[in-house]
């Protein structure tokens, strides 16, 4: 068979590549510029090589954000995905009560982020928040502007407040795209409940899980409005994530080297962890 | 192992049917027999999957009862049936071996593993899984997929029935004639009760010793492929089994004899008529010959179907279709058919006249 090859065809494609040129690659590689020079203003700059890398990745600060970051994620992580998936289980798959479900879902991710730090700023309040106050009033000592655990309890809330329902969204779908016909058999072949999970609906939903997982991890990687409005990385720096410590440097001290290095280091974390997960729970895809 | 009886069941998907309308199963009865093979066979949105589902126990009758070896079984779920069913569309575990995929349902019911090994050994065997039995089974294809399916309802020694919902619609037309004996084969061998649910004619007829003809939620006849073919009770029968379908032509009845074109044909079931309602005669294509006196026939047109020719003719404005043998001359233009009296049968309003209704 002969292929006809007409290259003309890449003319039409060239829009797209203009469009990924202007808002992905040339900022990128403003900020690679940026990492590997120094200036004192007056748009004069000197090569300065692999310096503010190795600055960094010796910096204690960035070190403890790192951490922190580490930690807020994987709390995050722990408690979003199963909570999603159980919230998602139980809802009902047919009836009136689908729409009213999934309504409520999706409000908290209608919110904008300021605001969702704005509101459990003021609903966190121990003098006067509603969650505050009911805190405070069982006896349990909580003010989020002071105690570093106050401060992390709230945070890791609001996200979980803020992102579960995306977990559900996603978990849902994937469990109304299950034929029929899997529980039938199931009912058939006499398994329990636990088996029916096991077998049947996890291994359905494992992408709609890996798609989710994914999402959340880099998500709450890259958090920083919420936490801003919230905290504002307080008590201290105690709930300093990445982002925040990376704007802090590049807005708060104009480091424009440093918070470069800063944001590609940033970005290959989230890059290497994401292609490290994809590719392992798609491994047994590929046999 | 059960007789399947069933007793005045009906079946509507609405909350509170009124009219016969809105039931998609009609009121009916039927006994099955203890390691029978059975078809329900019917067109699409007949009724026969809410039938085979009735019976599973995935649904539960609006009336009647369905009783397995005497015991009324209409509420009970499908795991206290003691059932099997093979789907439209493999179902297998995904994340299991073929191994433990056939050894779900016993373990399910906490059957010791040693015996678990040997019957599922020789289900293996059976369906010629044995060389796949430690591989994933999402590996397999389509048929592989749905011989798991199979095996794990027969991998359970004591179900009642088996149940096939149109099995084969997924599988690769060369594979699903393998299928097919192969279910043939194990019916003969494990002595089974099965039932099997499709609308496709050559697998009913071929797998069933008794196939059941549904048409808009009512049984149309039960009989054996032979008794469907030579007597249908209704023209739905006729047209539906058979390729080509029986040939239907209006009729009057005179005298114990079917008119048809001014012309007075001896017909099997004379006597029985009636003359009442919409009459018709029904004749297969297989029980027409040409002749030199009898019926007035233009032939339109000859089509080779292997070792038969299909003859399409019009008579008195009406196609009647014949088969002729291969070899056999078939003149143009003019000629005359004659139909054989013991299978042209008189039916009324749809129904062959005399049948019990």
């Amino acid at each position: 068979m002969n292929k006809v090859v007409n290259n003309r065809a890449w003319w039409l494609v060239l829009p797209v590549f203009a469009m990924v040129l202007f808002n992905a690659l040339l900022p990128l590689m403003t900020v690679v510029n940026y990492s590997l020079q120094e200036t004192f203003g007056n748009n004069e700059f000197f090569w300065s090589g692999a310096i503010w890398f190795e600055q960094l990745l010796h910096d204690d600060q960035f070190h403890a954000s790192l951490l922190r970051q580490i930690i807020f994620t994987s709390i995050v992580l722990v408690i979003q995905i199963p909570l999603g998936l159980a919230i998602a289980l139980c809802m009902p798959r047919s009836g009136p009560w689908v729409s009213v479900c999934l309504v409520l879902l999706a409000l908290p991710l209608l919110v904008p982020w300021n605001v969702v730090g704005s509101m459990w700023n003021i609903m966190a309040l121990p003098d006067i928040g509603l969650l505050g106050k009911a805190i405070n009033s069982l006896g349990i000592p909580y003010n989020y502007t002071r105690q570093p655990i106050s401060a992390w309890f709230t945070v890791v809330l609001m996200d979980v407040w803020h992102w579960t329902s995306l977990v559900v969204l996603l978990c849902y779908a994937g469990l109304v795209a299950i034929p029929d016909a899997y529980y039938q058999a199931a009912k058939v072949d006499g398994a329990k409940p636990w088996a029916v999970f096991r077998y049947i609906q996890l291994p359905k939903l494992k992408h709609v899980l890996t798609i989710a997982i994914l999402l959340r991890f880099m998500d709450s990687f890259m958090i920083y409005t919420e936490v801003i409005v919230l905290t504002g990385g307080g008590p201290g720096s105690t709930t300093k994530f990445l982002s925040i410590d990376l704007v802090q440097k590049a807005l708060g001290g104009f480091d424009l080297g440093p918070a470069a290095a800063f944001s590609i280091v940033y970005f290959l974390i989230i890059l290497l962890v994401s292609w490290l997960f994809y590719t392992l729970m798609m491994r047994d895809e590929a046999k | 192992m059960a007789e399947i009886r069933i007793d005045k069941l009906r079946h509507s998907y609405m909350a509170n049917p009124q009219s016969e309308d809105d039931y998609a199963l009609k009121r009916l009865s039927l006994t099955w027999q203890d390691g029978g093979a059975y078809a329900l066979l019917g067109p699409s949105g007949c009724g026969k999957t809410t039938l085979l589902n009735l019976i599973s126990g995935l649904l539960t009758p609006t009336e009647g009862t369905i009783s397995f070896n005497g015991r009324d079984v209409s509420h009970a779920s499908p795991e206290e049936r003691n059932i099997a069913q093979v789907f439209q569309f493999p179902v297998i575990y995904d994340t299991m071996t073929v191994y433990d995929n056939l050894a779900f349902p016993l373990r399910n019911r906490g059957v010791p593993e040693d015996e678990i090994k040997t019957r599922v050994g020789e289900i293996a065997e059976m369906l010629e899984l044995t060389r796949t039995l430690n591989n994933r089974a999402s590996g397999l294809t389509a048929d592989g997929k749905q011989k798991i399916s199979l095996g794990r309802g027969l991998v359970r020694s004591d179900v009642n029935v088996i149940m096939f919902d149109e099995p084969l619609t997924v599988i690769d037309p060369h594979l699903k004639w393998q299928l097919r004996s192969k279910l043939k084969e194990l019916h003969l061998r494990t002595k089974r009760t099965m039932i099997y649910v499709t609308h496709d004619q050559t697998e009913a007829l071929t797998f069933a010793d008794q196939v059941v003809v549904m048409n808009q939620g009512e049984v149309v006849q039960s009989g054996t492929p032979i008794e469907l073919f030579e007597m249908p009770q209704h023209t739905f029968v006729g047209h539906f089994i058979g390729s080509p379908g029986m040939n239907v032509l209006p009729c009057e009845v005179r005298g114990g004899r079917a008119v048809f074109g001014g012309e007075a044909i001896s017909v099997g079931n004379g006597e029985k008529a009636t003359g009442k309602g919409r009459t018709e005669i029904g004749v297969r294509p297989e029980f027409i010959s040409l002749a030199n006196s009898g019926i007035a026939a233009e032939v339109i047109r000859v089509a080779d179907a292997g070792r038969f020719r299909i003859v399409e003719t019009r008579s008195h404005g009406h196609l009647v279709k014949l088969l002729v043998k291969e070899g056999e001359q078939v003149p143009t233009g003019q000629t005359f058919l004659a139909f054989d009296p013991e299978h042209t049968q008189i039916y009324e309003d749809g129904w062959m006249a005399g049948a019990r209704r």
